[in-house]
């Protein structure tokens, strides 16, 4: 019976991996928003930001997704790891199919727990969220760095996919698929998603598990939890005959045949040690049955030393990433900026930039403290405005996403970000309340206009503005020249993408600390009813 | 020259009306300002009605769809879909007249008739805020996107003076019939738009046109395929904070609706109706001037009907 746990998990792990994977690639909203929820509510550090969230802005958030998981660590064990944990079942397609090729060269052994490491970097990021945000949590978090490898790496390979066969179609007359425009990522964007995509993959073919029960801080805190685990693996030692087979088959390397000891804190539950075992020398049984194994007794020898060291560890870390923070405090201040004279330098575009946060972010102090980089906004945002960022948060706030208004802007009405941010890093908005929202200032730089330099027609930017904040006022003969009004700008971006100067002759000056904007006077048209024809 | 343009277009016209022409007193010609019946229409103006309603009576009055639309033929329609705002806002075709046009097209037997805008805003939005995809959809045409360069091929204006190239929307390029519907409303950067303006929806560059003399671009554009039929939606006109318009307090009832094969003609009559001299709209006096189509609306023969 207990040998289909495996077949079961395969089948779920594989389900779960491409329901995740397609959140991320997805671009025309094929589910609805509850299955969104549903499997963003599963993931651990989004579950445990948004709980921070609640507890210090009260922001409206449930956190049932993240009682389940800790119920089924309880009871189950890390099973989280095998079942819930996207960048750990990705782990696994790569490991079974490197040792698919690797025959006996690829069988995984027994190995000793790295505890000094897995504490000592769960510490470093947890001690490092609270005083200097959320760098390492960004950088170790699996949900996270999977969702970084999906919306960076596979959503351009599937939406190429998609426009080769909507090009091909379309060659056929059929109009079935419609193609996407792909905005091609800044380069240095992708270098933490293609390193740790090179790493997870590595490990995995090397050592199975290794980043989830040394790197990854979910794997070990659930490690912590799933001591007390009701459900466990435990040896059978009456029809064990030692022959290793179950060792082989563990890819957390944590079965010890000698002692007949399997370490709690490392198994990831995914059940291929019962299945390798054609003798039932392992099952899965409750803990407090005569049979089931003591807490791993190679671990406990030295936590009294350990737990000493990881303090040492903290204390090291909370220096560095106070040092961290001080560095990187200029990029995050929070006074509001105005443009009275001439525009800081910072500011205009293609120079270093302060970047516009999305909507719902209340400004760059909130937004770079909440956000893991997940880029599942990224991936849902209809538009494209949002997109990765490298360094422009600065080093802390790496790769996060900003609203690139060279490369889209805001749609007015949608809200869609603040709906999908699984942190709270992008908090909800009504439409009503995204109106007024000014994430940003409009500056026209009078020089660079077309109207100006060409003495032609242009108003682009005045076309796309949605509340009017740029409009066409007369300049000289017919033509007309952009005027701006900062006061109902929403910063949405729309003029800057349409101006159609390269160097841009309008553009948004980033609010650090969003601000609210008037809403724009509605005024009748002055007009005579027409009675007859004019012409 | 664009005298001599008028009197070839007009000769044109008068042989397509067959030989009734030749028979004509010379006065009469020369007289064509006048509504008369017996001569081909340049332009059916109708207002009173609701979209749909004042779309049937005029389309009639040129014979009904089939004088533009053959059996077996596969024809766009390219209303205006440009931003993503709701019908009262008139910022786009009305979907009602856009799904008038598209039964009238599959009545008069119609393979296929595909609707297709290059939009501003977000197209999945645009498309179905506008009402016009559910409407379209409904009438039996299928929505085309216009949102990737992939669909877009590249086509040579050897008449444009600063428009020399741009690239069309392959959907075009493959259409035996080319319905242009645009709306009446206020821009920014074009003062009115209209049939010619809304031509900058089947191209991808729009940026270009920006960039390079925008006035002379939209009349270039015209000078490259003439759509079939022109059909002016002045049933809503936005009067100012065009072309996207913030409330719906931009926009005044008109209830008109213009149908003509020349855009310049139909510009230079929506224009009036906008209540702005044609000639005052940059791209309407060089379309003009370039002998694209009549701006003077009084050499036209114009049938207005009053519902």
């Amino acid at each position: 019976m207990q040998k289909n746990l495996k077949y079961l998990r395969i089948v779920w792990a594989l389900l779960f991996l491409v329901a995740v994977t397609f959140l991320f690639v997805d671009f025309s909203e094929t589910f609805p928003e509850p299955f969104y929820q549903w499997i963003l509510s599963l993931q651990v550090v989004p579950g445990v930001m948004r709980l921070g969230q609640f507890l210090m802005h009260g922001a409206g958030v449930t956190a049932w997704g993240l009682v389940t998981v800790l119920v089924l660590t309880l009871l189950f064990g890390r099973v989280y790891c095998s079942f819930l944990c996207p960048l750990g079942m990705l782990q696994d397609v790569a490991g079974t199919i490197s040792r698919r090729f690797r025959g006996k060269k690829g069988r995984l052994k027994f190995a000793l727990p790295q505890n000094r490491w897995r504490y000592a970097i769960l510490g470093l990021v947890v001690v490092s969220v609270f005083f200097a945000g959320t760098l390492l949590l960004n950088l170790t978090d699996p949900y996270s760095n999977f969702g970084r490898i999906a919306s960076d790496l596979i959503r351009p390979v599937y939406l190429t996919g998609n426009n080769l066969l909507a090009s091909g179609l379309q060659a056929l007359g059929s109009y079935w698929l419609y193609p996407v425009e792909i905005i091609r990522a800044e380069p240095l964007t992708l270098l933490v998603p293609v390193l740790v995509l090179g790493l997870v993959v590595w490990m995995s073919v090397r050592r199975g598990r290794l980043f989830c029960n040394t790197v990854c801080p979910v794997g070990t805190l659930l490690g912590l939890i799933s001591r007390g685990s009701l459900f466990r693996l435990s040896f059978n030692k009456k029809t064990c005959n030692r022959c290793g087979d179950c060792m082989y088959a563990c890819k957390s390397q944590c079965i010890d045949v000698k002692t007949q000891t399997v370490d709690v804190s490392r198994c990831v539950g995914c059940f291929n040690c019962i299945t390798a075992c054609d003798k039932g020398g392992i099952r899965y049984r409750p803990a407090f049955s005569g049979r089931a194994s003591k807490a791993e007794a190679t671990v406990s020898s030295g936590r009294r030393k350990m737990l000493a060291e990881t303090a040492g560890f903290l204390a090291v870390a909370a220096g560095s990433v106070s040092l961290l923070k001080a560095q990187d405090a200029e990029g995050s201040g929070a006074e509001p900026i105005s443009f009275d004279g001439a525009v800081p330098e910072d500011q205009l575009p293609g120079l270093r930039r302060v970047p516009v946060s999305p909507p719902g972010s209340r400004g760059l102090a909130h937004f770079t403290s909440a956000c893991t980089a997940c880029h599942l906004c990224v991936s849902a945002c209809p538009t494209g405005v949002l997109q990765p960022s490298f360094l422009d948060y600065g080093l802390l706030g790496i790769n996060m996403p900003r609203m690139d208004y060279m490369a889209s802007f805001c749609n007015e009405y949608c809200t869609k970000c603040s709906e999908v941010c699984p942190n709270g890093a992008i908090l909800p908005l009504t439409t009503e309340e995204k109106s007024t929202v000014q994430l940003g200032q409009v500056y026209f730089h009078r020089e660079h206009c077309i109207v100006v330099t060409d003495g032609t027609s242009c108003g682009s930017c005045a076309e796309h503005c949605p509340t009017k904040a740029v409009r066409m006022v007369p300049y000289q003969g017919e033509l007309t020249i952009p005027f701006t009004d900062t006061s109902i700008c929403i910063g949405c971006g729309a003029c800057q993408y349409a101006c159609p100067v390269p160097e841009k002759a309008i553009f948004v000056l980033s609010n650090k600390v969003h601000q609210v904007a008037l809403k724009p006077v509605e005024e009748a048209v002055e007009h005579q009813e027409m009675e007859e024809f004019p012409f | 020259m664009d005298r001599r343009k008028f009197i070839s277009s007009s000769v044109t016209a008068g042989v397509a009306a067959g030989t009734a022409w030749s028979f004509l007193p010379l006065d009469k010609v020369f007289a064509a300002a006048a509504n008369d019946p017996q001569l081909p229409y340049d332009m059916v103006a109708v207002m009173g009605g609701e979209p749909a309603a004042m779309f049937d009576k005029a389309i009639a009055a040129l014979g009904g769809m089939k004088s533009f639309v053959k059996s077996g033929q596969t024809v766009v329609v390219k209303p205006n879909i440009g931003w993503d705002r709701k019908p009262e806002m008139a910022a786009n075709t009305h979907p009602e007249l856009v799904a008038a046009v598209v039964s009238h097209c599959l009545k008069a037997g119609a393979k296929e008739v595909l609707v297709l805008d290059h939009s501003c805003d977000n197209w999945i939005k645009a498309y179905a805020t506008s009402g016009i995809e559910a409407a379209a959809k409904q009438a039996g045409a299928r929505l085309v996107s216009a949102d990737a360069e992939s669909q877009y091929q590249t086509v040579s204006i050897p008449k444009g003076v600063r428009l020399k190239t741009a690239k069309v929307h392959q959907a075009i390029l493959n259409a035996d019939v080319l319905i242009n519907v645009p709306v009446l409303k206020h821009h920014d950067g074009a003062g009115i738009s209209l049939c010619m303006k809304n031509l900058m929806g089947i191209v991808w560059d729009r940026g270009f046109w920006h960039r390079n003399d925008l006035q002379q671009c939209i009349a270039d554009m015209a000078t490259w395929r003439k759509p079939d039929l022109n059909i002016v939606d002045g049933y809503r006109v936005l009067q100012k904070n065009g072309p996207k318009g913030v409330t719906a307090q931009d926009a005044v009832l008109r209830k008109s609706l213009i149908l003509s094969k020349d855009m310049v003609a139909a510009d230079s009559a929506a224009a009036r109706i906008f209540g702005k001299e044609p000639a005052t709209i940059g791209h309407i006096r060089i379309a003009n001037e370039m002998g694209i189509g009549v701006m003077d609306t009084d050499k036209l023969n114009i049938h207005r009907i009053k519902l």
